[in-house]
């Protein structure tokens, strides 16, 4: 290895790496200063913090510092909602979840959700921002009333499950809908993407439950907009995910093996993004005012 | 010659010794700060020094970037159309049903970067399944698991690279249906296993990869030589 080799390298990547080195000098010394004293899984927050001071302010249109801490706020409002969902659903033991690998799974979810959580407040800190408050969730769907549709969901194993997959798919949704706004965002885009995944194998597996269960007829991908027999409550969840034309090109008039791909595949092989406004109108229900 | 001893070679033939010394310090903490790709990108090309006319060019930018995901479908597109083709033994019509969908996912994809590559695109990619027994459930789904995992840390891992807002919202599209995928196959291996440590870190994020550490493990299965020393690196 030559070292001479690795600044040319680094210099390829960024041209001012000379110009820089000087004027980040306190940011770097202030990362060294701090990751010397956190844990490994702190780290990309750290890099985060330390970023803000060495780019904040210069990313242009898309991507300032302002938009990356309203993404994490917007996505820790909807890991609130999760988290505490899992929670109170653990709470009430098998009463609600049956034991063996249904509870097993409902406890997976929920400390994932719980750890993203943590993660995205300590995220939404080390970006120079401060973490929206957890607001206080009516899982009913009453909008605080405690008396909505959903009012039986923490007793209704069934419900309890057409909830989850509504609530882990309009998440999936929910973080592509912000993606466009925070491209080229480094560390904290992949921080997104690297929750949205996880958002989206949770849906398979909530889908698996409810098929397993006879209590839909769902696949682990979207089938259209089909909403696996939970009701019209949740039409908006899954509105326009029977979009079939994908950067212009329509899938159903590609080759496909025997015939040109279905319109189920069109739609299941590629999950829709939903706006803020749509998520915000779909999750306001359950939350208190 | 060491990092050390080059250095000192360099501060030596200053004439402001005090001057290098602080280039140095500040040079320092900046390679602790990048990416260890910078460092693995220095080294691979120190390695490999004629880089180019190394096979099929994937191509730089995002096109480069489309052209790596366009490879990975038709790794997993050859993959299911075997796998449904020659089922394994025993197969069950509820797990046959499922591989018949992801199948026509992944053509779908691969399909959909062809054309949208259009006269960009790579070729067809040879693929090398000797490694696999289709007539086993244990070598056909342990194989998909790792596809499934492997494609959805490469959608993750290659998003801060793409810098045509619309490209990231594509890949956005395609990497939760993967994920999809993975948590599916995982738990028709053992159920309840979608989401693994193996997978998902002490955060609860998914453990995403770079370019180069997710084509040396699909170069495994692709019998064509793959260039990807255009794509970008940060």
């Amino acid at each position: 290895m030559n070292l001479k080799h690795i600044l040319s390298e680094i210099e390829k990547v960024d041209p001012e790496v000379y110009a820089k080195l000087d004027t980040r000098r306190s940011a770097m010394k202030e990362f060294a200063r701090v990751s010397g004293k956190i844990a490994m899984a702190a780290v990309p927050i750290a890099i985060g913090s330390m970023f803000k001071k060495a780019y904040g302010g210069t990313r242009g249109a898309t991507g300032t510092m302002d938009t990356v801490v309203e993404i994490l706020n917007y996505a820790l409002t909807l890991e609130y909602l999760e988290a505490e969902f899992y929670s109170t659903a653990v709470s009430k033991g098998t009463a609600l979840v049956p034991a063996g690998a249904p509870a097993g799974a409902i406890a997976t979810i929920s400390g994932h959700e719980t750890l993203h959580v943590a993660y995205l407040k300590s995220a939404v800190t080390a970006a120079g921002g401060t973490p929206v408050a957890k607001p206080t969730f009516d899982f009913s769907a009453g909008g605080g009333s405690g008396n909505g549709p959903f009012k039986d969901v923490f007793v209704n194993y069934q419900l309890f499950l057409a909830v989850a997959q509504t609530f882990e798919d309009t998440g999936v949704r929910a973080y592509k809908g912000r993606a466009a706004e925070i491209v080229k965002g480094g560390d904290y885009l992949t921080a997104a993407l690297n929750i949205h995944s996880v958002e989206a194998r949770h849906a398979s597996h909530i889908r698996q439950m409810r098929k397993a269960n006879n209590f839909g007829d769902v696949k682990p991908w979207i089938t259209g907009k089909d909403t696996g027999g939970i009701g019209t409550a949740v039409d908006a969840s899954y509105k326009n995910e029977d979009n079939i034309t994908q950067a212009t090109i329509d899938i159903t008039t590609l080759p496909g093996i025997g015939g040109n791909i279905s319109f189920n595949a069109a739609t299941e092989s590629f999950d829709e993004p939903l706006s803020k406004a749509e998520v915000l109108a779909i999750v306001g229900p359950f939350i208190k005012p | 010659m060491s990092k050390k001893n080059l250095l000192e070679d360099q501060v030596k033939a200053a004439g402001n010794a005090s001057t290098q010394r602080l280039s140095r310090r500040n040079f320092l903490g900046y390679t602790g700060l990048a990416s260890g790709l910078l460092v693995v990108a220095a080294c691979s090309k120190d390695d490999n020094p004629s880089s180019g006319n190394n096979g099929v060019d994937l191509g730089s930018g995002d096109t480069g970037i489309l052209n790596y995901a366009y490879a990975l479908e038709q790794l997993e597109a050859a993959f299911y159309i075997q796998v449904i083709a020659t089922p394994y033994a025993n197969i069950s019509a509820t797990e046959k049903a499922l591989l018949t969908d992801i199948r026509d996912h992944e053509v779908a994809h691969r399909e959909f970067f062809k054309k949208a590559l259009a006269g960009s695109a790579i070729v067809g990619l040879e693929v090398d399944f000797t490694k696999i027994d289709f007539t086993s459930r244990d070598s056909v789904l342990g194989t998909a698991k790792a596809f499934e995992d492997l494609g959805v840390s490469a959608y993750n891992g290659a998003g801060k690279l793409i810098t045509n807002p619309d490209y990231l919202v594509l890949a956005g599209k395609i990497v939760s249906v993967e994920a999809r995928h993975a948590a599916l196959i995982r738990d028709l291996i053992s159920n309840g296993s979608f989401a693994d440590s193996t997978v998902i870190d002490a955060n609860g994020l998914e453990i995403s990869r770079l370019p180069p550490a997710v084509l040396a493990i699909a170069g495994t299965y692709i019998k064509t030589k793959i260039d990807a020393s255009h794509l970008p690196t940060a």
